[in-house]
């Protein structure tokens, strides 16, 4: 369970203070695949970081399964990060100069495991995704469709409870972005926690669940809360 | 993946980046090895000349500088040889051996070595004017070379033709050193034909470390004949008794002979010293330089390459890794920079120091293995304390603004 407890934030941005979230909480159970919308500044980002430990509410909580992740020690929280929560970005942000099987690793290395273990989960990942044949290949060896699954492999690699992934499909074509839905999908069946930044209302409405950002006349879903930001 | 072999990947990406920001440490640690190098060498040389030169007194033409003394006798400027007489038949006490010698260059086979004239033993004592003076009469032992502190004497075996009395050596004959034969292929009794005249090879001499190695050496009227110089020297060897020369022999004898300069070993290895010395601190400085210099180099190259990966670590902290994860990846590779740097500014010293050493002091330099502890160290050492800022800043880097940057 994944549970936003008051959040607040502020940025600071030249000496003016930027509040972005003032007070929202918000309960996700495990399993939920939840998308997060709303125009462009609205605090999504920053709210996918707050979520995987990355960055620091202004006040409030981030509990997850128990664990307030921000009373956590900066050790700790990298800990946590590493066994439960996978992120994918927009841009991939693979390791330029290592190969897919290599990136694919990275998480496993440190998370501590030999040599072989890594290679063995990182291959039989990438070979889940269909890239079984593309291993040595570096980043700018794949076409971007492939860098993508690859960023995917190595966000499930080290088999994360909760998957973060901030406009996955943002800067792939329509059939290629179908295809990265339905992984979504698969791993949500498979009882992990999706959350999903989106700016594509196709994407948005196959998670079970919308959180709209930053306005608030249309909310997806009477149930969910609308919370409007102060840009 | 280890952290050995991701830093490695890296490294390699960026090879021309980290040739350039190492170049200032490689350089320095080049250039210090290769001084220590020729330094070593040529105070040993220094060691091994000044127990082959018999003599404790050298009459030299006074313009002769004295940086290398061992060469003082080829600069090129000669007196008459007739001070030779005005010394033997003075009657300043504690003369013990005199050896003329006049020095000329040849080249043989597009190499260049030295002939050197000398006077045989037989000779000298023929001359009546000479023999009336008594020199080879005096009690001998009382002018040994005087012990010079830090240099421990060479096997007897090994002394050299200055330390030798020749006593006969006709006109046409040579003594040829080790090098020079070595170097023409010629055997005792073959024939060379030296600056237009036949010889016979008398005697190979035995190696013996030292200039005479590549000397070849005649009768010294042959030489200066060959010359065409007249009846000129470049030197004269002598022997003096230590207590005479306490007693002020050496300015006895420039008095005597006022167009000369006369020098004693002791005088000669001070200005070694003092040659050495500067060396020494000019390796110094360099050291100084290439800790300035190549700590800002390094500094420069490790912030260039933290920015350049701020997306990189960002993610790398997205993935789980902690800040001290971060800032050992860093050091890591500070420390095979250092490695780099240290080793392969060894090698090319020592490549510096083997090319330059024969030309610039005459001498022939090995490698020093004990240098490559000194230029690992070095080196190490600044690139670990010039990347130990950079790192820090790697490590706490926000990751988000760097993952916001896209
Ligand atoms: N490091 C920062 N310092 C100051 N202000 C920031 C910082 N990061 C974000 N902001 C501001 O916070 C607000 C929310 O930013 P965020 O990146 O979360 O928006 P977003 O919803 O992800 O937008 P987009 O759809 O364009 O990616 C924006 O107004 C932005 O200008
Ligand atoms: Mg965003």
């Amino acid at each position: 369970m994944l549970k936003l407890e008051n959040i607040s934030k502020t940025y600071n941005h030249r000496h003016e203070p930027l509040t972005v979230f003032d007070g929202i909480s918000y309960e996700m159970l495990d399993g939920d695949f939840i998308s997060i919308v709303g125009p462009s500044g609205s605090g999504k980002s920053t709210l996918l970081l707050m979520l995987g430990g990355m960055m620091s509410p202004s006040s409030g909580k981030v509990v997850l399964d128990g664990e307030s992740i921000y009373d956590l020690p900066p050790n700790q929280r990298a800990e946590f990060r590493r066994q439960k929560i996978g992120f994918v970005f927009q841009t991939f942000n693979l390791v330029p100069y290592l190969s897919a099987l290599e990136n694919v690793q990275m998480p496993l290395f440190l998370a501590g495991l030999s040599e072989i273990e890594q290679e063995e989960r990182a291959t039989s990942v990438l070979e889940r995704l269909g890239l079984g044949a593309r291993l040595a290949h570096k980043p700018s060896e794949l076409s971007v469709g492939q860098q993508q699954r690859v960023a995917l492999a190595r966000m499930l690699a080290n088999d994360p409870t909760v998957v973060l992934a901030d406009e996955p499909t943002g800067s792939l074509d329509p059939e290629t972005s179908a295809q990265v839905m339905e992984f979504f999908e698969e791993i949500n069946q498979e009882g992990r926690t999706v959350v999903i930044v989106t700016h594509d209302p196709n994407v948005a409405q196959r998670a079970h669940k919308t959180l709209r950002l930053g306005d608030c006349k249309v909310p997806y879903d009477e149930q969910t809360p609308v919370w409007a930001s102060v840009v | 993946m280890r952290l050995r072999k991701l830093v490695w990947k890296e490294l390699f990406e960026r090879k021309n980046q980290v040739v350039t920001g190492l170049l200032a440490i490689l350089l320095g640690v080049t250039v210090i090895v290769a001084m220590r190098n020729i330094t070593f060498y040529s105070e040993k040389a220094v060691a091994q000349e000044l127990d082959a030169l018999g003599a404790n007194i050298l009459v030299l033409p006074k313009s002769v500088t004295l940086q290398n003394y061992y060469s003082a006798d080829i600069q090129g400027q000669e007196f008459p040889e007739e001070y030779v007489s005005r010394l033997a038949n003075s009657n300043i006490q504690g003369v013990d051996n005199l050896s003329p010698k006049l020095a000329i260059p040849v080249q043989l086979d597009n190499r260049k070595f030295t002939l050197t004239g000398i006077l045989p033993k037989s000779e000298f004592q023929a001359k009546s004017l000479w023999q009336g003076a008594g020199i080879f009469s005096r009690p001998t032992g009382c002018g040994t070379v005087a012990n010079i502190p830090g240099l421990t004497p060479k096997d007897p075996k090994e002394t050299l033709v200055r330390k030798r009395v020749i006593d006969t050596l006709n006109e046409n004959e040579i003594l040829v050193g080790a090098d020079v034969a070595g170097a023409l292929g010629v055997k005792a009794n073959d024939n060379l034909s030296l600056l237009g005249k036949s010889f016979s090879v008398a005697a190979v001499l035995p190696q013996t470390g030292t200039v005479d190695d590549s000397r070849i050496f005649a009768h010294l009227h042959t030489v200066q004949q060959l010359s065409g110089k007249g009846k000129v020297l470049s030197v004269i060897e002598i022997v003096g008794c230590c207590d005479q020369i306490s007693k002020g022999l050496v300015s006895k004898i420039n008095h005597l002979l006022p167009e000369t300069k006369v020098v004693t070993i002791g005088q000669i290895v001070d200005t070694q010293i003092k040659t050495n010395r500067m060396m020494s601190s000019l390796s110094l400085v360099f050291i100084a330089i290439i800790v300035l210099v190549g700590g800002a180099g390094i500094a420069n190259y490790m912030y260039a390459n933290v920015r350049e990966r701020r997306r990189e670590i960002g993610t790398l902290i997205a993935l789980g890794a902690g800040s001290g994860f971060v800032l050992r990846m860093f050091l890591y590779k500070a420390i095979l920079l250092g490695l780099v740097g240290g080793i392969s500014g060894y090698l090319l010293g020592t490549l510096l120091a083997l090319l330059l050493g024969p030309r610039i002091a005459g001498i022939a330099v090995l490698p020093m293995p004990t240098l490559i502890i000194w230029a690992l160290m070095i080196s190490v050492i600044i690139a670990v304390s010039a990347s130990y800022f950079p790192a820090r800043s790697a490590a706490r880097l926000d990751p988000c603004t760097t993952l916001q940057e896209i």
